[in-house]
């Protein structure tokens, strides 16, 4: 029987997805991946991984799995709300690592849109060209081109982790203030006024809301000689506004191509913090130039790096309810394997 | 032709040569995706050729969009001179009513009948201009003004793998079953996208495109055909 995890319960959008598939926009492949690559990184990272490694991308509501390999180490990182396992609580941004026949869950959370769940060793899935990232509306990459399903196996590369302890890292400063836009390609396709609006006023992100992007509504946002351009490229993180005159922010499953006028693009540092956003959460808006986006993504790349650097040991100074917590694992955690 | 450098955040740079769906744009934006591509300039992950500009995709970590900037103006005069590339395709494309339900709309519009949109289509001569929309579906520039027909009031929700539509004097082919928005005058049973090819997409931007119209036996025949290989049975020479 090959080592897996077996998923009773899905979760409601929950897919394999590492850093996407770059070099095929040409032939209109989008570039998936994780929405928030820092989450997806660090969880790698915690257990051992590549940064790189595909994991599973957790939409608002988790999976329930059980482990039928010899031993799993996992770690979730995005949101507080953890890992259960075995009925006991496991704190996000840590590693733990569990025997055969462990039941895991991940609940329901709303301090995040997502969060990723990385294993040790990876998911034993070839990619598909180039990439493990799932895109769903395209049905390739992942397991089977889809979201998870109640009953699937997700096989693991390796039957245990290497030996070692589990490690624990601190939260990520995905930054706060107003999201940072870089205006263009089409800034021009809008009325100075509106411009300015969009700058100043606050807009929620409404119900429509997936891998694609982020459906905006607030302050009409008026063109001027129409809303149909002649299609041109779209980087993710591009703001296009269609004739409603209310904004889409396009995420990582966007076209790769689009005609609406798009009138900036969030600077690249703020991708995962815009990956994070959900329905009802209210943004702000603030022009940066492309120079100073370059800035804080090299900032953010440094600051990343002292992150994982601080990667150590977990040392926790039990009190009684850690302790009755570590009982009620105790029975699932194995021995370190040869 | 000058070129606009605009701004797409900082992980694209849009190298601009107009605003209109132009042959002559079309070829500066070909020539200069090759160019780049040649350079094999730092810090550029991969470019995206469309009807007007191309978009050059780069990591800031390696590059900088003013960096970019100055090495593409730098090979853009000497290199960027519109040469003949690309592959040449033949298509088999059926024209019968039963694949073309939006033929009467179009003959109503152009004022051609089933018949002449049939031979108007299969001879021109097309380029694929760029890639979008779906994964492998082309945008085929190359219809007269005859064509130049806006895209349906109301798309589609779904229609068939393989449809050939027209608007805007461009032809398009729908590799899977998808919404759409563009006049259906055909079908072309060929396999325009297949994860497990490299590339996935039968077409390239830039390359030439012709179809040639078959009957609903024959489109049965290469539809049913098992390991039918488009690249044997379609490219010319």
């Amino acid at each position: 029987m090959s080592d897996c995890l077996v998923f009773d319960r899905p979760g409601l959008a929950t897919s394999i997805q590492d850093r996407g598939r770059f070099g095929l926009q040409r032939y209109g492949v989008p570039v998936s991946g994780a929405l928030d690559p820092l989450a997806a990184r660090l969880a790698n990272a915690l257990v051992g991984n590549d940064q790189d490694e595909a994991v599973l991308e957790i939409l608002a509501f988790g999976p329930r799995f059980t482990i039928e390999t010899a031993s799993a180490r996992l770690a979730l990182v995005g949101s507080e709300v953890g890992l259960t396992i075995n009925g006991a609580t496991v704190a996000a941004g840590r590693s733990v690592t569990i025997g055969r026949g462990a039941r895991v869950s991940v609940g329901g959370f709303i301090d995040s849109a997502c969060c990723a769940l990385a294993v040790a060793g990876g998911f034993a899935l070839d990619p598909v060209m180039g990439s493990r990232s799932t895109y769903a509306r395209g049905g390739f990459g992942g397991l089977h081109g889809r979201n998870l399903a109640a009953g699937d196996r997700l096989a693991l590369r390796r039957p245990a982790p290497p030996p070692g302890p589990d490690r624990r890292g601190d939260a990520i400063a995905y930054g706060d203030g107003p999201i940072r836009v870089v205006p263009g390609p089409q800034e021009d396709w809008f009325e100075p006024d509106s411009l300015a609006r969009f700058f100043a006023d606050p807009y929620e992100v409404t119900a429509e809301a997936d891998r694609m992007g982020l459906r905006l509504t607030g302050p009409k946002l008026v063109h001027h000689g129409g809303f149909n351009i002649v299609s041109d490229g779209i980087s993710t993180g591009a703001i296009q506004v269609p004739g409603s005159g209310q904004p889409i922010v396009l995420l990582a499953d966007h076209q790769t191509i689009g005609g609406y006028p798009k009138l900036g693009t969030v600077a690249s540092a703020d991708l995962p913090r815009l990956g994070r956003c959900r329905p009802g959460q209210v943004l702000r808006f603030a022009p940066i130039t492309v120079a100073a986006a370059e800035s804080l993504r090299r900032a953010q790349e440094t600051a990343f790096g002292a992150l994982i650097g601080r990667i150590g040991p977990v040392t926790v100074i039990p009190g009684p309810e850690q302790l009755l917590a570590a009982n009620l694992i105790s029975g699932v955690v194995s021995a370190e394997p040869p | 032709m000058t070129p606009r450098y605009l701004p797409a955040g900082d992980a694209a740079l849009v190298v601009e040569f107009g605003a209109a769906i132009d042959p002559a744009l079309i070829a500066a934006v070909q020539a200069l995706d090759r160019a780049v591509a040649a350079a094999r300039l730092p810090g550029v992950v991969e470019t995206v050729p469309s009807f007007r500009s191309l978009m050059i995709h780069y990591d800031p970590l390696a590059t900088s969009a003013a960096e970019l900037a100055a090495s593409i103006s730098a090979l853009a005069p000497a290199d960027t001179a519109p040469e003949s590339a690309g592959r040449n395709w033949l298509l088999p494309c059926c024209y019968d009513p039963a694949f073309g339900p939006d033929l009467d709309h179009v003959s109503a519009v152009t004022g051609l009948g089933p018949a002449e949109i049939a031979v108007a289509h299969a001879g021109a001569d097309f380029t694929v201009a760029m890639l979008g929309f779906l994964p492998g579906c082309p945008f085929l520039a190359g219809l007269d003004q005859r064509f130049d027909l806006p895209r349906r009031t109301t798309p589609r929700t779904r229609l068939t793998a393989g449809s050939v539509a027209v608007a805007l004097r461009l032809s398009v082919i729908y590799p899977t079953a998808s919404p759409g928005g563009w006049h259906i005058i055909g079908n072309c049973p060929v396999p325009l996208f297949d994860p497990g090819r490299t590339p996935p997409a039968l077409l390239a931007p830039g390359d030439h495109v012709r179809f040639r119209a078959i009957d609903a036996a024959e489109h049965g025949r290469i539809g049913a055909a098992a390991g039918f290989d488009p690249v044997r049975e379609c490219r010319q020479a």
